[in-house]
């Protein structure tokens, strides 16, 4: 089984919209996880059932027994969070600032503060209008560990794809090059980067690919809106060979991006000239894994 | 005022958001409410303001989380730091503490519990702050150094640097991570108000509706902006009026303006047109802190 993960650094460069069309082309030969688990949107393209749904708890969160708090403060002063705020001489644990170190349990000395496991968000298995199996998960407000999240997600797909016997495992990556992005690229086998012909694009990549590089994960480039800056599209090209990053394919300028999403179609459905090209840069990607 | 431009969804136009109506703030410095515009560029993994804002960096700070350093002299192996740690930044090797930097939340607890002062906090860089002015124009540049993870801690170092060094009487304007996850909390929250963008599209709509919930968690005032409007999009629309949301403007998807984005140029020249969504906004904000500060007095 070999993972591909699709990754950008910058958002809004079109993961999704070739992740769905690759998800589209592949159909029940490849499984699917979306790694973005705060702003997750591939099951909304791929019209995705949950079969199966769980919670998903990491970490702690500190709760105060207040009929055994004295208000003595020890907690919001240690609290190297601020999480604790007082009200009315009350104290109160703010949950979105709490991180579950339990410095403060271990202070009170009425022992009123308890650690109790933090709900972290939901965890899903679902099928696809495609007949792809697509794990996915959708982190609370809030909430921290989105690349403990991740990591699960990624371990239940692995463990679903080595037991149903599927080859590929398309991983639909997030923003950035922070923690979920590091828990997406860990024990990859392929990167996949798109990037655009934009400045703020290039920049993105590169801070990508220093990041894919101390993984030593091969990884392969898709340019998207290839048309719009031809000096960009200069600069990443030059890129791309100086780091023996092979070129995907490239993918002009256009409209059926957004609109395609606004039918809830994916673009090789939506749009025939493109659905030629992504083919091509699937077969591509393919080849490279085989 | 402190004016967070956040998304939900990455890619929506923050950061032209952020850029422009910046820019167009800084031409309205003499008005009496404030002397000067801050740009915060607080997207500390893909930070790309400065592209558009060209600045010469005057002064690089690094930046730094605190971790723990151990003294192998005061060590006796009692394992109190590695058993307390929630995080497992700490291990005990046969002849070692081992520590994983990326791991450690900087809560102090090991330097807390170990009874011979073997464990102190010491400063690890996480990233760094460039600082550039101009004309009543302040940018500042918070970046993440690469495979770290302490996006959140950086932010929040950021904040502190920005309440330091930038005057009270200027508008500051945040230029946030995308998501709803930590590091936008902690960017947006102690905004006066966000502007979200977002897109016309269902991940638009998706996103938007997640970055919404988690701003009303925080009790947060915003409005949208709605950026690349090309058409339609009922269910967006729907959703817009249903919550009774306030819409300051929609920028149209344009070639001139994608392009001029791709080279790293501003839209208020290129496309003079936005300065009215800008003047709206600005006029809006006003508005909105003014009826803040009435309920505030009541």
């Amino acid at each position: 089984m070999k993972e591909i993960v699709i990754l950008s650094g910058k958002g809004g460069s079109g993961k999704t919209s070739l992740a769905t069309s690759f998800a589209a082309l592949g159909k029940e030969k490849i499984l699917l996880a979306d790694y973005d688990v705060d702003a997750a949107d591939m099951h909304i393209l791929l019209e995705a059932k949950h079969y199966k749904e769980e919670k998903f708890y990491s970490g702690f969160e500190a709760v105060i027994n207040q009929e055994k708090c004295i208000q003595c403060g020890n907690c919001k002063i240690l609290c190297q969070f601020d999480a604790i705020e007082e009200k009315d001489n009350r104290f109160y644990i703010n949950p979105i600032d709490c991180e579950g170190c339990g410095y403060c349990e271990m202070v009170c000395p009425e022992k009123a503060i308890k650690m109790k496991d933090a709900e972290v968000g939901n965890f899903y298995v679902s099928n696809t209008r495609f007949k792809n199996v697509l794990f996915h998960a959708k982190l609370n407000i809030g909430a921290d560990n989105s690349g403990k999240l991740v990591s699960y997600v990624k371990k239940q797909a692995k463990k679903y794809a080595e037991e149903e016997k599927i080859d590929y495992l398309l991983s639909d990556g997030p923003p950035g090059v922070g923690c979920p992005a590091i828990s997406s690229v860990t024990g990859a086998n392929y990167v996949v980067i798109v990037t655009e012909t934009s400045l703020s694009g290039f920049s993105d990549m590169k801070r990508l690919h220093e990041l894919v590089n101390n993984f030593k994960i091969p990884c392969g480039c898709i340019i998207n809106k290839a048309d719009l800056n031809l000096k960009v599209k200069e600069e990443i090209l030059e890129y791309l060979e100086k780091n023996d990053i092979s070129l995907l394919g490239e993918i002009p300028y256009n409209k059926s991006f957004p609109e395609s999403i606004r039918q809830l179609k994916t673009v090789n459905e939506y749009d025939k000239n493109m659905a030629v090209l992504i083919k091509n840069i699937w077969e591509k990607i393919y080849k490279t894994n085989l | 005022m402190k004016i967070a431009i956040a998304s939900g969804k990455g890619g929506t136009g923050k950061t032209t958001v952020a850029c422009n109506f910046s820019k167009f703030l800084q031409q309205r410095f003499h008005d009496n409410s404030f002397k000067g515009v801050a740009l915060i560029d607080l997207d500390v993994e893909e930070p790309n303001s400065s592209i558009f804002i060209a600045p010469k960096a005057e002064r690089i700070e690094k930046i730094f989380k605190k971790i723990p350093e151990w003294k192998e002299e005061n060590c006796t192996f009692c394992n109190k730091c590695v058993a307390s740690c929630r995080f497992n930044a700490l291990a005990m090797l046969p002849s070692l503490i081992m520590r994983f930097p990326e791991l450690c939340h900087s809560c102090f607890v090991c330097e807390a519990v170990c009874p011979h002062q073997a464990i102190k906090m010491m400063p690890y860089e996480i990233g760094k702050i460039s600082t550039s002015s101009e004309d009543n124009f302040l940018f500042i540049e918070s970046k993440l150094n690469i495979g770290e993870v302490a996006a959140p801690a950086l932010i929040k170092q950021s904040k502190d640097y920005v309440e330091k060094e930038v005057p009270s009487n200027y508008w500051k304007i945040f230029d946030c991570p995308p998501g709803t996850s930590c590091s936008m909390i902690e960017a947006v929250k102690s905004a006066d108000m966000v502007l979200l963008v977002t897109e016309s599209t269902p991940f638009g709509l998706n996103d938007l509706q997640l970055a919404v919930k988690t701003l009303r968690l925080l009790k947060l005032p915003f409005a949208v902006i709605i950026n690349k409007y090309d058409s339609s999009y009922p269910e967006l629309d729907k959703y817009l009026e249903k919550e009774n949301i306030p819409v300051f403007g929609r920028i149209p998807i344009r070639q001139e303006i994608a392009i001029a984005y791709s080279a790293g140029n501003l839209i208020n020249e290129v496309y003079p047109e936005i300065n009215k969504i800008w003047e709206n906004s600005y006029s809006r904000i006003k508005e909105m802190r003014n009826e803040r500060d009435c309920n505030t007095i009541r």
